[in-house]
């Protein structure tokens, strides 16, 4: 964990003006480094690969540590950093597929990228792929009722090609006391975890249901 | 028993369905009754979602990063209003491709009341770059134009009315039609209004266009085939969204114009939608008075 910030703070320290959604941004790192360092499979300099696995930034606030992961991943210059949000830049407050290597989906309005990741998920269950999709929501951005009509269509389609990475920090106005029971209920594996914790988050992301789509709740203090 | 262009809907996406692979069709229950085919071709490529019209959108764009053309359809309010920044985001921001079919046009479905009526359905789409909007006015030119525009790789809305036009006019995508020449007025007739718009003008001196594609629309057809500095366009919804159109086609050249259509506010009426069209005026005689009173003839 510790590594992990010290390997990627030159990167962060780059991407600086978006403050106030520090907290957003930092509480995803550890589940997009073990995700991008340690599990899915993609080609940085093939980004639109048929072969790759699939990630959607649901939330699509907070994307400071997104791009220091795509950077460092090699999907766009480590530059490009330094222009995060600048007239000459790619790199905006929301993420923009059509600019970002490594992008798969324009989000920035709450609630889009789930339901956007659930056709991916039925798309490529359509194209007998074996690929995979991985979505990662807030528990803020569980207010939205879209969220939850993508959680009962992915619970209802069997969808277990697709991973819900929630995480939570506690940044919702209105408090989910189980979340993980919410998912359950709705037809998915769910496991709740400690967001920091690299072996929690590995073995949470390896270890998946092959009849349900599953859910990662990854807790944040 | 005449063809209803939503029943010409079905039959024309079973058959696309089988004859493109990247098509699929995306529900949220409303029509997927009409599909009656048990083909596993067609079966597996149509996803009844239930009644969540956002997600539907959203789901369809998911089909669209993968590779597939989305069709997805529902009643005006629940296509267009509702998940009307799914359309916006999902599809036009991220510069997707997706065909978006409604049922219901403006008061198709008086007695629901305006929960269930769409008038500003185009009003609320043409704001959106790019958008393409067809209101065909039959079920032919429906069919016509769907297969001529579902591959072009843009975001396309498809108006299907109750009402349409006893005969067939002929209509290409993202092209006005020159029905007949005259000096005293051009006329664009949209969709279903050209019957009506014909009947109203029988005995006139105007030019009469047919106009099917509303975005993009066809400037140069209306600069070639207009004598005259009077402009009239009538629309089968809000009235006035082709007037943008029709002053930039016509930049530089002094122009009237006359807008008739749905009165831009909210309807409280039942009955039938013959009934509002008499309200309003969209009848020969009401459409016919419009123009006479413009012309001062």
């Amino acid at each position: 964990m510790t590594d992990t910030r010290e390997h990627l703070r030159p990167l962060l320290r780059d991407l600086t003006g978006d403050e106030k959604h520090s907290a957003s941004a930092h509480s995803t790192l550890d589940v997009l480094w073990v995700l991008y360092d340690r599990v899915m499979r993609y080609d940085p300099r093939n980004p639109r690969s048929e072969q790759r696995d699939r990630f959607v930034l649901s939330k699509g606030h907070g994307p400071v540590a997104y791009y220091a992961i795509l950077a460092d991943k090699g999907f766009f210059p480590v530059a490009e950093l330094k222009k995060f949000r600048q007239w000459d830049g790619i790199l905006g407050a929301h993420p923009d597929r059509n600019q970002v290597p490594g992008v798969e989906t324009s989000t920035g309005s709450l609630g889009h990228g789930l339901p956007m990741a659930v056709g991916m998920a039925l798309a490529l269950r359509l194209k007998q792929s074996d690929r995979r999709v991985y979505a990662l929501i807030g528990d803020g951005e569980s207010n939205e009722g879209s969220i939850w009509e993508a959680i009962i269509q992915a619970g209802h389609q069997h969808l277990s090609n697709l991973t819900c990475i929630a995480i939570n920090n506690h940044s919702s106005s209105i408090e989910f006391a189980d979340l993980a029971a919410k998912f359950a209920a709705f037809g998915w594996a769910t496991t709740t975890i400690n967001g920091r914790d690299h072996n929690q988050i590995y073995n949470a992301l390896t270890h998946v249901d092959d009849q349900r789509p599953t859910a990662i709740i990854a807790e944040i203090e | 028993m005449q063809t209803m262009m939503r029943q010409q809907m079905v039959e024309t996406l079973e058959d696309m369905l089988l004859q493109d692979k990247r098509m699929v069709i995306i529900l949220a229950d409303i029509s997927d009754e009409l599909f009656h085919t048990q083909r596993q071709e067609v079966r597996e490529r149509l996803f009844n979602l239930g009644i969540m019209e956002q997600t539907m959108i959203s789901v369809g764009a998911g089909f669209a990063l993968e590779g597939f053309i989305p069709v997805m359809h529902s009643f005006v309010p629940f296509l267009v209003e509702r998940p009307f920044e799914q359309i916006k985001d999902d599809f036009c921001y991220q510069q997707l491709s997706g065909k978006f079919i409604s049922t219901g046009a403006s008061y198709d479905y008086s007695v629901e009341g305006m929960t269930h009526q769409g008038p500003g359905d185009v009003h609320i789409l043409h704001g959106l770059p790019n958008m393409q909007i067809v209101v065909p006015g039959t079920p032919a030119e429906f069919d016509a134009l769907f297969r001529e525009s579902y591959g072009n790789g843009a975001n396309t809305y498809y108006r299907l009315s109750l009402s349409k036009n006893p005969f067939e006019t002929p209509a290409q995508f993202g092209k006005l039609t020159v029905v007949r020449r005259g000096t005293q007025a051009t006329v664009i007739a949209v969709g279903p209004m050209l019957a009506p718009t014909l009947a109203a003008v029988e005995d006139m001196d105007v030019t009469m266009l047919y106009c099917t594609t509303v975005a993009p629309f066809d400037g140069e057809t209306l600069r070639e085939a207009g004598q005259s500095s009077n402009i009239i366009v009538v629309e089968p919804y809000y009235e006035g969204v082709l007037a943008r159109d029709i002053c930039a086609a016509m930049q530089h050249t002094p122009i009237r114009l006359e807008s008739i259509g749905v009165p831009y506010r909210i309807l409280e009426r039942y009955g039938t939608p013959q009934d509002h069209d008499a309200a309003i005026g969209l009848t020969p005689q009401g459409i016919r008075a419009r123009i006479a009173r413009f012309l001062q003839v």
